[in-house]
């Protein structure tokens, strides 16, 4: 998929790059690169400006200020050039419906300037890789919410793209529809393609990205690996209770041992701690019903709350 | 800035859904002048001519504005709600602007279409009147060229009332307010400054369709009068106004 360059070199690359609204900022001075080969998540509430960003990579946005290139090219200045190499796949479907299934995948081939001969065989390659062929002749409208995703999944492949922008490519999708997009992009990341993709999902997150940028009001709040992000700033366990009525006593007891607040939300409470087993023994030791407390790994969504709070967005 | 490849695309996008239809759209295309020229020129017009106005044949007067309508028409679907709905509705166009495409090559790609649409519907109306001896055979490369330049005119008016308008609801006064009153007094059916006080049909005069309808009068009336005026007009407005459309539809796309 991509070229295999010399893995120093950044295919995209963003310093101070920020998008303001009048009054509202929506990308605040962020700084990050997609290193060649590697799948990079954005992770965020809504609102956190991950759409924004990538819409400004993909050159329908102007940034207000700061720098972003893209395979060295300036943003804006080469904009046909960089979408020249970009595949695109947005948040919401939007396939030509005047259009069949594959004459979607044929006009994108044509919009990328590839030849007639080119361009068929290439939609029909992508159309097996989607498992569409059969539809290949049917109107996008007689299309399933999960097959309309796979197709603009396909659509944005269908220059042979150094990077693919994915706009939360799986939000809204029923689990195995879910699945089966997760395949797809787990053979492109096999295959050494370069992938953003953005998304609030944490198993997707988890899954499918080499890294992650969190993302919140238009931050940057952290970037690392999945696990490396968990490991540097949370401990590596979760004590979780139910009270159902019962003393939280324990579980402060337990807190401040360790040097933790213990969380409390309604009727639950959770406890980071370095050792799980010693701390569940702890607390058992200390009268705490066995049925109510359980211990699991720290994982992204714990993260992903610690940094971006806990309050519902809108 | 505009890459003309890029613009053929759009074009090349257009054609194929057109490809996929086409029968359904010429029909009508068809039947429309016969109509119009069965009804008003032989049914209404037997009346209108009795006497000796037009010179006798109101057949032959209304025809070359019916061709200039037909081609205004065609654009003017074209550019309006065909461009609102995939602008607003289908949103292809995002998915369009995502790749090399810019917007400013959709923008002009589909004044393109729309003046093909025109020719189709123009060029249509026009070979019918052949059959009604309206036009004759060496009219119809020049009738084919104004036909054209009224395509792109309107083209190119269409695109920039579509790329201000906030709703589709605001369509049918461009066509009520605008397209219809221009038919009906742009000399189609009646020289216009001969009925109503000069400061009215200066108004008139000044209208797109007024000198369309002059330049395909021009065109296929034997003697007809001089057209590098109504070239001129048209040519101006139809880049100016394409100009304009460039602009509001990058406003409104790239944000």
């Amino acid at each position: 998929m991509t070229s295999a360059a010399t893995a120093d070199v950044p295919v995209a690359q963003a310093r101070g790059l920020s998008k303001r609204y009048g009054g509202f900022v929506a990308v605040d001075a962020i700084d990050f690169e997609v290193r060649p080969g590697e799948v990079l998540g954005m992770l965020g509430p809504n609102g956190a400006g991950k759409s924004t960003t990538m819409r400004m990579m993909y050159q329908v946005t102007p940034p207000s200020s700061g720098e972003l290139t893209l395979f060295g090219m300036r943003s804006g200045r080469d904009a046909r050039r960089i979408k020249a190499r970009l595949g695109v796949v947005p948040q919401i479907d939007n396939l030509d419906e005047d259009l069949s299934v594959r004459d979607n995948l044929r006009i994108h081939a044509r919009y990328h300037g590839l030849g007639p001969t080119e361009a068929a065989e290439r939609s029909d390659a992508l159309l097996a890789f989607v498992g569409l062929e059969a539809k290949a002749r049917q109107q996008v409208r007689s299309l399933s919410g999960g097959m309309k995703r796979r197709l603009t999944l396909a659509r944005g492949l269908v220059s042979d793209p150094d990077l693919v922008i994915l706009d939360e490519p799986t939000t809204g999708l029923d689990p195995q529809v879910r699945l089966a997009l997760w395949d797809k992009l787990e053979a492109l990341r096999t295959a050494g393609a370069t992938l953003m993709l953005s998304t609030h999902y944490m198993d997707e997150a988890e899954r499918l990205c080499d890294r992650l940028l969190i993302m919140d009001a238009g931050r940057v709040v952290a970037a690392g690996t999945p696990r490396g992000l968990i490991a540097e700033r949370l401990d590596p366990y979760v004590i979780e209770g139910r009270l159902k009525g019962g003393d939280d006593g324990p579980y402060r007891r337990l807190a401040d041992a360790v040097g933790a607040t213990a969380q409390r939300s309604g009727d639950r409470l959770s406890v980071f701690v370095p050792d799980g087993r010693a701390a569940l023994e702890r607390l058992l030791g200390d009268g705490v019903d066995p049925d109510r407390a359980f211990v699991r790994p720290s994982n992204l969504e714990d993260l992903f709350l610690a940094l971006t709070g806990r309050e519902l967005r809108e | 800035m505009i890459d003309p490849a890029s613009v053929g695309r759009v074009w090349l996008r257009n054609a194929w859904v057109f490809r996929g239809r086409w029968h359904y759209g010429i029909l009508p295309n068809f039947f429309e002048p016969v109509f119009y020229l069965l009804g008003m020129g032989l049914g209404l017009g037997y009346y209108v001519s009795t006497g000796g106005a037009f010179g006798g044949d109101y057949l032959t007067y209304i025809a070359p504005g019916l061709v200039a309508a037909s081609a205004m028409n065609g654009a003017s679907f074209e550019t309006t709600y065909n461009v609102f709905v995939k602008l607003h509705f289908g949103r292809i166009y995002d998915a369009t602007i995502a790749t090399p495409v810019g917007i400013q090559d959709v923008t002009v790609g589909e004044a393109s279409w729309a003046v093909t649409r025109a020719t189709i519907y123009g060029g249509t109306f026009l070979i019918v009147t052949l059959f009604f001896g309206v036009a004759v055979g060496w009219h119809l490369i020049p009738a084919l060229l104004a036909i054209v330049l009224i395509g792109f005119a309107f083209a190119a008016l269409g695109l920039a009332f579509t790329s201000v308008v906030p709703t589709i609801d605001l369509f049918s006064y461009y066509f009520t307010l605008f397209l219809t009153p221009s038919f009906l007094f742009s000399d189609i059916f009646f020289p216009v400054a001969e009925r109503f006080p000069p400061a009215a049909a200066a108004i008139a005069e000044f209208t797109p369709l007024y000198r369309s309808v002059q330049l395909m009068r021009g065109v296929l009336t034997e003697g007809g009068g001089p057209v590098a005026g109504d070239v001129a007009y048209l040519l101006l407005f139809g880049t100016a106004l394409l100009a304009f459309a460039v602009w509001r539809m990058r406003v409104r796309m790239v944000v």
